[in-house]
């Protein structure tokens, strides 16, 4: 039944960096949030158990064959958009939005696994389609129709953050595949309008103030532009070797607002300075190229796009949490991988990782 | 696996790419990195001095609340400055003893002290936290002599509601509170934070997204020690909007003071447009209370008031609409060609249905009645026949049609709509069906009719005008600080109820005799120099087989009364309603004669005071039906 083949070519490495990470996440949240004085489970203590829970399904993940997910593709997808229809119509509003369903025991986020779900619908779609030369723009058709529903719809919660990261995912996969030049020349042209019109009509005023806010913080010093002005004051003044573990003065005085889970790389650049933020920079890049060496060393067509999928989530997920921590892009909602606090982003990178590490063990078996 | 083709062929350039890819991701690298290196190595110098000699810190700036005025542009509801006494949690030395001195200093309830600085612990160290609010002046000068036994401790100027008349239209004006975490989850308080203040009801809550300014606040650099060293930006807060109502202040307390203590409700509208003018409940409160410190015992005391001052009555109180009703019987009576004006009835003071015996309230008969006179002396033998032959489903279509039984969008949260009882209403709520025994007292608004003050206002208004019910609104004009007009309310006309224009004649000539002819229940609400008419009503609460004096105040009947002038003119239309004034012809008629006085001397229509009615009362203990026997259930 098992093959012992199985065993022998488990990536130890891949599952050695992102424990390396989650335990260098752990010690940071332990730091970001000791200064908070809420009664009850601490957060690092928390984020143990989300790890736990990850890890477990990230086992059970990688056990099953992961061509079994070619067959569940499409049906997954058909589940997650009509959830995402389901947070439209009788969604849970919690800040504002709208982005859960209950289940009465627990919420549901299905902008979350659809993450996961358009990289396996995309494989899916892209491992029966032999391309030579490039899509041309005729082909992009379906699959931008294919991302295009469930894009707009987490748009619509307004989430704005995980719509641009499921489209950024599936662009990175188009861009795998291959697409002609003058097809990506006319799309370039296409998304001018498109954007123009989501400026106008989908964008909340809060979102676009998000925007202009980004461009010149000192706008709204007070409002989002303080955050970006104060994480910025914060890694910054870490300088090269950092104020030390649990020196940082901004965030121990708590300047800093989600500073356990967007902002957290925030305080851990305060404490630990350059020299940190370079072993967490060289951490996740070898993280990335090591996804990117299981797709290029993966035989079948639907492993290596599934392989480019799941980095290209982790990747995508790393420069725009870190982009916006260091001023770099607008503040927008999104973790950092096995490092910000949280069960959601925990659950699904570590689902991530079991199909990397799912793809990677079974990669003799051709 | 699936099929052989999902291999890779060796000229898909698939490695080709993951180079590519892989290219890519160090570019982006690269670009984090030579950010990280600009932060933390080219400006670290900058940053680290911004860091840790001076930090930036954020002191909010609350906005006044908008105005809200009377239809005249008379205050009803403005700003007064209060102070508060706020900590900043980091700036403190030494917890308890501070804890201590403020409770000793504001003579507080420690415990509470306590509570407030739990609360406030998810939040930053720096951010003011405030433990009393609304301190008086000699507090607020102790503090400041002992400043220095209270480091952390700063005294904050807050714009409060100020109420220009008291208790006057509270549960119209609403009060405010502190926004719940429910609230600040929610869609509509999006834009608030912990603490802020909301409206929490009337039209405090109804407007509260015109009435509440922008917050504003200044961002201030302090030194390690948390003193203040310069404002670094500052954003002004904006006052809200005023919002002009269509209530007129001098009504309004002429309609309060004409209720007196009792409680109920009165409502006055403009039979043209639907505006309101004037919308009492009673017993009233303190609006002003919720803001600050509400003392325990008040609070216990409105709990406990079996009288019920927090409830807004007007708008949420559902009573039987008792005789007032018989207009939509004999309406419904007329338009169905059952009877016309002629049409006579024998009043022998009952009325024998199967087994049971549905009385008159004036037990030895009204004798030979026709339209006007059952209007007129409120005969309920004769709507308990006319009821009987139209069927409870004909007489709802008639109430529904004007407006009863359903919200009519006055414009603040949880309007009741009443119950307008039909066939299939009784099996759909009790899943049993319906008896003919039961539509008799649905003729008398009875049963299981219910309807709110404000609906009763609006149907009389419908009669007044003959047929266009407007929709009864609250606010005139929303106004910026500028002076420049935000929204201007026009009329809506939520429906026409289409009836031949003889019903209306036939029906109101009744009206007119209700008030001004001899034997006319309503004669207390006459006015000499303006025509009035109307119909009196009186709503059993409890059945009482024996109803001769000593009933408890809780057991007594309401008295209703709903009424237009000037008669040829409609102008004002007015509902009143006693809770448990047992008599319509004696409680609520002179309220509303009082009401229409102030109305129309505020016109100048009635100029001197003038010597009071010399109409000898003739409204008696009209209009409760009560059956001999439990044959309503049968």
């Amino acid at each position: 039944m098992f093959d012992r083949r199985l065993f022998t070519n488990f990536d130890w490495t891949l599952l050695g960096l992102v424990l390396l990470i989650t335990a260098f996440g752990v010690i940071n949240i332990y730091s970001a949030s000791s200064s908070y004085r809420d009664i009850g489970t601490p957060y690092y203590i928390k984020q143990l158990y989300w790890i736990f829970a990850g890890l477990l399904l990230s086992l059970t993940v990688c056990s099953l064959d992961y061509h079994m997910l070619e067959d569940f593709a499409y049906w997954l997808y058909g589940g997650v958009v009509i959830l995402l229809l389901l947070v439209l119509v009788a969604g849970k509003t919690t800040m504002g939005a709208t982005r859960w369903i209950s289940f009465g025991f627990f919420n549901m986020q299905p902008s979350e696994p659809m993450k996961i779900v358009i990289i396996m619908t995309f494989a899916r779609f892209f491992s029966r389609y032999p391309v030579f030369k490039g899509l041309t723009l005729k082909e992009l058709v379906y699959p931008l129709l294919l991302l295009g529903v469930p894009a707009a719809l987490i748009m619509k919660q307004p989430d704005l953050g995980t719509a641009i990261l499921v489209s950024l995912i599936a662009g990175t996969m188009l861009l795998f595949v291959g697409v002609r030049w003058s097809a990506l020349g006319s799309l370039f042209a296409a998304a001018v309008p498109v954007v123009v019109v989501a400026w106008q009509f989908l964008l909340h005023d809060y979102q676009k103030k998000r925007v202009y806010n980004f461009l010149n913080p000192d706008l709204d010093p007070l409002g989002s532009g303080y955050h970006i002005i104060q994480s910025k004051i914060a890694v910054g003044s870490g300088a090269t070797l950092g104020k030390g573990f649990m020196q940082g003065t901004q965030s121990q005085l708590r300047f800093l607002p989600e500073q356990h889970t967007d902002f957290a790389f925030s305080v851990f650049a305060e404490e630990w300075g350059f020299i940190g933020c370079l072993l967490m920079l060289a951490l996740y890049l070898f993280l990335i190229l090591w996804g990117l060496g299981i797709a290029k060393r993966c035989n079948d067509r639907f492993g290596s796009l599934l392989a480019v999928g799941v980095t290209a989530m982790l990747f995508w997920h790393i420069v725009i949490n870190m982009g916006m921590v260091i001023g770099l892009m607008p503040v927008v909602g999104v973790p950092l991988p096995f490092f910000s606090y949280g069960g959601t982003s925990m659950v699904t990178s570590m689902v991530g990782v079991g199909i990397l590490l799912n793809i990677s063990m079974r990669r003799f078996m051709f | 696996m699936k099929n052989l083709n999902n291999i890779i062929p060796d000229d898909d350039g698939g490695g080709r790419r993951i180079i590519g890819l892989s290219i890519g991701a160090f570019a982006m690298f690269f670009l984090l990195l030579s950010r990280l290196w600009y932060l933390q190595v080219i400006s670290a110098e900058d940053l680290i001095d911004q860091s840790e000699s001076n930090r930036l810190r954020f002191v909010p700036v609350a906005a006044p609340r908008g105005a809200i005025l009377d239809r005249n542009g008379k205050v009803l509801v403005s700003n007064t400055p209060s102070f508060s006494v706020a900590v900043i949690p980091q700036d403190v030395k030494n917890k308890d003893q501070l804890i201590d001195n403020l409770a000793r200093y504001l003579n507080l309830d420690r415990k509470e002290i306590e509570t407030k600085w739990t609360k406030g612990q998810g939040r930053a160290k720096y951010y003011p936290l405030v433990v009393a609010s609304g301190i008086t002046r000699d507090q607020m000068e102790f503090l400041e002599e002992n400043r220095l036994a209270l480091s952390g401790v700063n005294i904050e100027m807050k714009p409060i509601r100020a109420y220009a008349n008291g208790t006057l239209a509270s549960h119209l004006l609403g009060y405010l509170g502190e926004v719940s975490e429910d609230e600040l989850n929610s869609e509509r308080y999006r834009e608030y934070n912990a603490g802020d203040y909301i409206g929490k009801s009337g039209i405090e809550r109804a407007w509260e997204s015109y009435l509440h300014g922008t917050d504003g606040g200044r961002q201030i650099e302090v030194d390690a020690r948390g003193r203040f060293l310069r404002t670094v930006a500052e954003t002004g807060s904006s006052v809200g909007n005023t919002v002009m109502l269509t209530i007129d202040l001098d009504l309004q307390k002429a309609a309060e003071q004409a209720l007196g203590d009792q409680a109920g409700a009165a409502v006055a509208m403009d039979v043209n447009t639907g505006e309101i003018l004037a919308f009492v409940s009673s017993p009233d409160f303190d609006p002003a209370l919720f803001t600050g410190r509400m003392p325990p015992d008040v609070w216990k005391k409105y709990l406990e008031d079996e009288r019920h001052p927090l409830e807004n009555k007007a708008l949420k109180g559902m009573y039987p609409p008792g005789s007032t009703f018989k207009v939509i019987t004999a309406i419904a009576g007329l338009e169905e060609g059952l009877i016309d004006e002629h049409t006579t009835v024998q009043c022998t003071g009952s009325y024998k249905f199967g087994n049971a015996t549905f009385r008159c309230w004036d037990h030895k008969g009204h004798g030979t009645v026709d339209l006007k006179k059952s209007l007129r002396e409120s005969c309920d033998v004769y709507y308990y026949k006319l009821a009987e032959r139209l069927g409870v489903n004909r007489i709802a279509k008639y109430a529904k049609a004007f407006g009863l039984g359903a919200p009519l969008g006055i414009g603040l949260e949880n309007e009741k709509g009443g119950v307008i009882p039909t066939e299939e209403w009784k099996l759909k709520r009790f899943g049993k069906k319906w008896y003919a025994g039961e539509t008799l007292p649905v003729g008398i608004g009875q049963g299981y009719v219910l309807t709110t003050p404000v609906q009763l206002a609006s149907m009389i208004g419908t009669i007044a005008n003959e047929g266009t019910i407007y929709r009864p609104h609250l606010v005139k004009r929303v106004v910026d600080a500028d002076g420049k007009v935000l929204q201007d309310y026009t009329p809506q006309v939520i429906g026409k109820t289409g009836l031949k224009p003889s019903t209306y004649r036939f029906v109101k000539e009744g009206l007119f005799a209700v008030v001004n002819e001899a034997h006319g229940t309503g004669g207390m609400s006459r006015l000499w120099e303006v025509k009035v008419a109307g119909k009196t009503g009186s709503s059993q609460v409890v059945k009482l087989r024996d109803s001769k004096g000593g009933i408890p105040y809780r057991f007594r009947d309401h008295a209703l009364f709903v009424g237009f002038a000037p008669f040829e003119k409609p102008e004002i239309a007015v509902a009143v309603i006693v809770e448990h004034g047992e008599h319509g012809g004696s409680a609520a008629a002179p309220i509303s004669g009082r009401i229409l006085r102030a109305y129309f001397e505020g016109k100048g229509v009635i100029k001197k005071p003038v010597p009071k009615a010399s109409v000898k009362e003739e409204a008696g203990g009209e209009g409760v039906a009560e059956p001999d026997t439990g044959a309503k259930e049968e």
